[in-house]
């Protein structure tokens, strides 16, 4: 058994730990709060801003309507953007990702190349040796659509310039405190399979197939101006969700962490004072004997 | 026969209901959209997105943005969007002044900071204009000292 004040040290170092911990865990309650906030402010126009999408993309001789539209005839590589955090001590959170990214990407029918967003996420895919094309790290907290929307524009642009033949997103969809889901969503070509919308098959089964729309001003120009920018939202509105994600997952890893820690003390506590009383015992015996001894002279 | 409407802003949904009839404030001109209408995808200029539910009007400004008809339901996307009943009249005043006057010092025009108050400026005169046009009652700022 270890000696009472090799235990002491350990007690005091597991609750300096969970003193960290326990402060983490307040911090990342409070920044879980602002996050879901900014998640639910914006969510309701993603999601609509991807529905005209996807309902832009239903529309017959969709091919001859926008560049960004149309199949191309061999796909040649793609493009994954993955949103992680720039820090750990999140639980699995950016493994998560990353793992969820190997799953699907790593046997890919052709080559692949990422832009991460958050360091931890392009510290792994570099481990992973995978062709990290850019890197977007210490995003500001709560970003505005303004301080990301380069990173939209950049894929979309190297899907214009033909280095790309497709575009995937993946990222942490925030379900509830509790629940935070990997998910990959393909950007481009705007694609009508893959995860529906439960709404688009609601419409869907009262209208029969969409009519073509009539556009205004005239067709191009507006699809210039939404295809692009709509598609930076849904990258906007990842982060968010990945942001009020991590968080969480933060919030629920600490609150772990520091549950554990107050166990553990309790059962060194336990520990330590047998040893202590144990010194007390053996010391008493000592001087009781000692004192016999002398007694019996 | 009513066509659903849907009016949301990049930071929350402004309103949703059925209603009888939807008027845009549409690229090439207002539109009105009535139940069954054709689908269309049009960009909105600043202006009033109105709403007439059973002969009751709701007006809400609109700071650009797109809408998507389809024969059951207007989405409007707006880049801004709020109800006129909640525009504070006396703020709106105060930036209106507030950006005239930056405006007036003279930034270069080809500058950031002039666009974002030049927008600033539009969104201010939209605000009061809304107010001045489609407010229940009119304008409320000179009654306030007496509630």
């Amino acid at each position: 058994m270890a000696s009472a004040r090799e235990m002491r040290l350990r007690i005091k170092s597991v609750k300096n730990i969970s003193q960290v911990t326990r402060a983490l865990e307040t911090v990342s309650a409070s920044k879980v709060r602002k996050a879901v906030n900014a998640v639910m402010a914006t969510r309701s126009y993603a999601t609509k801003a991807w529905q005209v999408l996807r309902h832009v993309a239903e529309q017959p001789g969709r091919d001859s309507l926008h560049p960004l539209l149309v199949k191309r005839s061999s796909t040649k590589n793609a493009l994954v953007v993955v949103v992680t955090g720039d820090r750990g001590l999140a639980g699995a959170y950016n493994s998560n990702v990353i793992r969820f990214t190997a799953q699907k990407f790593d046997k890919y029918s052709v080559p692949v190349k990422y832009i991460a967003v958050g360091r931890k996420g392009r510290d792994l895919l570099f481990r992973r040796r995978k062709d990290v094309i850019a890197d977007f790290s210490n995003l500001p907290a709560a970003p505005s659509f303004a301080d990301v929307s380069a990173i939209g524009r950049m894929a979309v642009d190297e899907y214009n310039n033909g280095n790309v033949d497709e575009v995937f997103l993946v990222y942490t969809d925030f379900i509830n405190m509790g629940r935070q889901i990997a998910t990959v969503k393909k950007l481009l070509p705007l694609e009508l399979e893959g995860e529906g919308l439960v709404e688009d098959f609601e419409r869907k089964a009262s209208n029969g197939p969409a009519a073509a729309y009539e556009y205004e001003p005239d067709q191009r120009e507006l699809l210039d101006q939404i295809i692009p920018r709509f598609t930076a939202l849904q990258v906007y509105q990842a982060i968010l969700e990945s942001q009020a994600s991590e968080h969480a997952a933060r919030m629920i890893a600490m609150r772990n962490a520091t549950d554990n820690a107050k166990e553990l003390v309790s059962a060194l506590q336990l520990v330590y004072n047998k040893v202590r009383q144990q010194t007390i015992t053996n010391d008493i015996l000592d001087i009781v004997g000692g004192a016999e001894a002398l007694a019996a002279k | 026969m009513t066509i659903r409407c849907e009016i949301v802003s990049q930071d929350r949904t402004v309103f949703t209901g059925d209603v009888d009839i939807v008027v845009l404030p549409g690229a090439a001109g207002e539109m009105g959209i009535l139940p069954k209408h054709a689908p269309v995808l049009t960009t909105l200029k600043y202006g009033f997105v109105r709403v007439r539910k059973s002969g009751k009007e709701e007006v809400f400004t609109v700071a650009g943005g797109v809408a998507e008809v389809q024969p059951d339901i207007v989405t409007v996307l707006a880049d801004a969007a709020e109800n006129v009943e909640e525009i504070d009249e006396a703020r709106a005043e105060a930036a209106r002044k507030r950006a005239e006057e930056i405006l007036k010092k003279g930034i270069p025009q080809d500058t950031d900071a002039y666009l974002i108050m030049e927008a600033a400026l539009r969104r201010s005169n939209l605000r009061l204009d809304a107010v001045r046009r489609y407010r229940k009652g009119g304008s409320n700022i000179h009654f306030s000292s007496e509630n």
